[in-house]
């Protein structure tokens, strides 16, 4: 039996009817076509469909689509401005921090939100921010210069 | 020196936009309309016969399309090496591992076809089995390959020089055991495919694969197509690291569905499959005995070896060779006897992962070669100095080095770690290890015997002249590689970076047996080089007719014609193409002739301009048995040292700093051969430090996901201080070679020798758990109360 709810994903609200075992990544992947939340665990190990809710960086695949009902959701899909790409994704562009790109969006998004916890965290900070966010390509080096180089500024 | 307008330059990724916005499609972003959902049926058992099954029930669920099994997919024998062809796309009377294909399903939904593979009834009669190589090689052990008895997949013996001569000439010997654990390459992408069978008989698959080549081969062998009705296509990959480079029952079921059902059929692993799938790093026992002169020469090595392999061969057999090859160098050794086994088990197969064969017995090699030179009261960076083997000589094993800055590779770990000032004078519990290591760049041969090109790369100008697309099958799986390749075209054609597209990992569009082997960069930039020079060469021919003047006697440079001497009178063309350009903003107006200016005459007289290049490596090696593998075009050397903290009380060890020195002979993108060289430290540090798939004894994962089994995180990682040695390749494409498989090599055993040097204890098992450091230091008395 499907349940009807109403959510906000990149400031558009969205009325959807989900089933009560759907997780708010297959909602907004299969459902919404926002591909840029990635499915690498599904279990809540790997931090690749982190998405950005009230304000916090969850795990999308430990959220049912139920329990984002009311909620502010912020994908990848959000995070550009008028301008185009968001600082943080131009530094992860400039500094070399992307390789294969499938934990990209998932970092990105908790750097986000680290930074706008916390706009110059020390090293530490930032490795702690992202702890949750594997990555088995780049060793995390350039992605912390690449947050640094945004705090630095911020 | 020559001046480059675009290579050795940090460039952004041309990807690297699409990556961080969430537009870059991966596999499962990807849908087809009237697309259907595959579900595989997996054995629960790690040995068993199978007595019958019953497709019945999964059949008439509603919704189930098809149902498989062996009856429908046939017996074809595939694997990698033709010479070892184990396994078939569905078990037939026999399953061997705990994951064994047994059937598979294709319905309207994920659900549907999930639950209709729990339908199928399988009768199976569980069978006795084999889960180390003790168990595997004992007597009467429960034979897992008829075809293959004594559960031995593959024995290499091979001897260079006079091994026991040799031995009775050295000073000091010694002999060591070490063990590695297998490894999970845990890419973050878990493998996933859609193939689509169309009405006219073409089989489409797209997959999240390293080599859209072989993949394609392997697929049209087994479903009996010819080669040309396949087309693989590789969408963006979440990283490969080995186990993606080659075909998977996943890739060949996807397609027998969709030729079943006429529809489109997606399937993906889940992260527990991939573990299950497995096909990465094996775990290796190495014996090893090496002997040196009290100069600290080395004078000879022996090499035993074996290897768990699982229950088929996948790459193993290039495994077990890389296990002997891959050592000997980068030192001059002229005596070196290798004997290494590799076994089947009840297990999931292992395959390559990053630095394929080799990365245990270098970090076995590099730790016992400390101990020596601590026997022998030598520096470490001394020893290894008088030992290192530089450009122009030869391995024992004819393994030619055409380039290698292994000696300034050295200096440079340690100059940059400040090793004179550290070494012996470290605080308690600290310590400082170096290690070195090399790999190929490129597989000399491919892994099918065949005469055809490595790669091959078509370059084709737009119309206009503005713009020219790379199309090559190779693959861009993270590494970094389409932009390589632009660099590599745009240089070569003489346009800036912003004129070149690249389309690429499409067997449609060239051959490229794909990203392994650290293969790309030198072998596709060659073809990519090749083509962009024939497309600047049928312009220079078009253009010296125009203007009466000598093709050599012009060059194209930074989008510009450069000519030698005075310019001649080009206000023709430019008029010509300002004509057909009426109302465009970026037309020439005055200053030097243009690329897209010449392009375009060349297109007015000739038609679409297609430049084509190749690249197929000269006879490698000696001709001995097992020759070919380690052999490759280029070589490229490593050297680290590694800083690390060990609490004397608990075990636990800290990585504190690491500094990489690769010699990558000529870096094309600076940043990417950086981001190469710490994301090897990064997976060298996991292996040595936590990851290990375990199994209960009935051949079950215990740690089938990304909790249990620990990748590094941000918190494990050190600061990494990375240093480009450049050799300049005479091989490679404008001096270039590998990168992504050298820096791993020095990573295992610069911690293991950088914890040898904080307590005085060769921990020669991994990983460096605080339980088996604590272990370690007990034994040996160290421990702190």
């Amino acid at each position: 039996m499907k349940r009807l709810i109403a959510l906000t994903i990149n400031g558009k609200l969205h009325e959807v009817a989900v089933a009560p075992n759907l997780t708010l990544t297959d909602l907004i992947r299969y459902d919404l076509g926002l591909t840029g939340t990635k499915k690498g665990c599904e279990v809540g190990d790997c931090g690749t469909c982190t998405v950005i809710m009230d304000g916090k960086p969850v795990n999308s695949c430990l959220v049912l689509a139920v329990q984002a009902d009311g909620r502010e959701v912020l994908t990848i899909e959000g995070v550009e401005t008028d301008e185009g790409l968001h600082p943080i994704q131009q530094a992860f562009v400039e500094k070399g921090a992307i390789q294969c790109g499938f934990c990209s969006p998932g970092m990105i998004l908790s750097a986000k939100s680290l930074l706008e916890r916390n706009p110059s965290p020390d090293e530490g900070e930032i490795r702690t921010a992202i702890s949750g966010n594997l990555c088995r390509c780049t060793g995390y080096q350039k992605i912390v210069e690449a947050i640094k180089e945004v705090s630095n500024k911020g | 020196m020559t001046e480059y307008h675009v290579i050795n330059k940090r460039s952004p990724r041309l990807d690297a936009p699409d990556k961080a916005t969430g537009r870059a499609k991966y596999i499962d972003d990807l849908s087809l309309s009237g697309m259907l959902y595959g579900a595989l049926l997996q054995s629960p058992f790690a040995h068993a016969r199978i007595m019958n099954i019953d497709t019945s029930k999964a059949k008439s669920l509603p919704g189930v399309k098809s149902v498989v099994t062996a009856e429908d997919a046939g017996l074809v024998k595939y694997g990698v090496s033709p010479a070892r062809y184990d396994e078939t796309l569905f078990c037939d009377e026999r399953v061997r591992y705990v994951g064994d294909e047994v059937a598979a399903v294709a319905a309207v939904d994920l659900e549907t076809a999930m639950e209709a593979a729990s339908l199928i009834e399988v009768e199976y009669e569980e069978l006795p089995a084999v889960f180390t190589p003790e168990e595997a090689l004992a007597e009467g052990a429960p034979q897992i390959h008829d075809k293959y008895p004594g559960n031995l997949c593959a024995e290499v013996h091979q001897e260079f020089g006079d091994v026991a001569a040799a031995f009775q000439e050295c000073d000091l010997i010694r002999t060591d055991t070490f063990i590695n654990k297998r490894q999970d390459a845990a890419f973050l992408e878990p493998n996933g495919c859609i193939a689509d069978f169309d009405l006219n008989g073409y089989l489409t698959l797209h997959t999240s694969t390293q080599s859209p080549h072989y993949v394609m081969r392997t697929v049209a062998m087994v479903l009996g197509l010819p080669v040309g009705k396949v087309r693989v296509v590789k969408p963006y990959v979440g990283g490969g690291f080995g186990p993606k480079a080659a075909a998977s029952p996943l890739e060949l079921s996807a397609c027998l569905l969709s030729m079943k059902t006429g529809k489109p059929v997606k399937m993906n692993y889940s992260r527990e499959q991939v573990f299950l799938f497995s096909r990465a790093r094996h775990q290796f026992r190495h014996v090893l005995t090496t002997g040196v002169k009290n100069d600290g020469t080395i004078v000879a090595l022996t090499n035993e070896c074996h290897l768990e392999g699982g229950a088929y061969a996948s790459f193993g057999i290039a495994t077990v060779y890389y296990g002997g090859s891959l050592l000997g160098a980068p030192y001059k050794l002229k005596n070196m006897k290798y004997d290494g086994y590799r076994v089947y088990t009840n297990k999931p197969a292992c395959g390559a992962q990053r630095g394929h064969g080799g990365v245990a017995a270098r970090a076995a090699w590099e730790q016992q070669l400390d101990a020596l030179a601590k026997e022998l009261g030598m520096d470490p960076v001394e020893f290894r100095m008088k030992n290192a083997m530089e450009a122009g000589d030869t391995t024992c094993n004819d393994l030619y080095l055409s380039s290698f800055g292994q000696k300034e590779c050295i200096e440079a770990v340690a100059e940059g770690s400040g090793w004179k000032e550290k070494k012996g004078r470290m605080p308690a519990g600290k310590g400082i290890g170096m290690a070195t290591g090399f790999f190929v760049s490129g597989a000399g041969y491919p892994i099918y015997r065949s005469e055809t090109a490595h790669s091959t790369v078509v370059i084709k100008l737009s119309d206009d002249g503005g713009t020219a697309t790379v199309l090559t099958g190779s693959a861009e799986i993270g590494q970094g590689s389409d932009t390589v390749l632009a660099m590599i075209a745009a240089e070569a054609l003489g346009v800036p970076l912003d004129c070149i597209k690249v389309r690429s990992g499409d067997t449609d569009f060239s051959v490229d047996l794909g990203a392994y082997s650290s293969r790309q960069t030198l072998m596709t930039g060659h073809a990519a080089k090749e083509a962009a020079e024939d497309v600047k060469r049928q312009i220079l021919d078009v253009l010296g007719e125009k203007l009466q003047i000598a093709p050599d006697r012009m060059d194209m440079k930074n989008g510009y014609v450069v000519f030698e001497g005075d310019a001649p009178e080009y206000e023709e063309i430019r008029t010509l193409y300002k004509k057909e350009h009426r109302g465009f903003k970026d037309n020439p107006v005055e200053g030097p002739l243009t690329f897209k200016e010449a392009a375009r005459a060349a297109y007015l007289e000739k038609g679409s301009i297609v430049g084509t290049g190749k690249y197929k490596p000269g006879e490698l090696g000696g001709k001995f048995k097992g020759a070919a593998v380690g052999t490759s075009p280029a070589y490229g050397p490593s050297a680290q040292v590694v800083e690390v903290t060990v609490d004397m009380e608990t075990g636990k060890v800290t990585i504190d700093k690491m500094t990489d020195a690769h010699d990558c002979g000529f870096a094309i993108n600076v940043t990417s051969v950086e981001g190469q060289m710490e994301g090897s430290l990064s997976m060298g540090l996991g292996e040595a430090m936590f990851e290990e798939v375990k199994f209960d004894d009935r051949g079950r994962i215990l740690n089938a996901n990304l909790g249990e089994y620990k990748i590094p995180t941000a918190l494990d990682m050190p600061d990494i201080e990375t240093i480009i040695v450049e050799s300049n390749e005479p091989n490679g494409p404008f001096g270039a070679k590998e990168v992504g498989e050298g820096a791993i090599m020095p990573t295992i055993p610069a911690i293991l020798n950088a914890v040898y040097d904080a307590t005085g204890v060769l921990v020669q098992e991994l990983p460096l758990t605080p339980e088996r450091v604590y272990m370690a230091l007990k034994e040996a008395g160290k421990l702190k109360k």
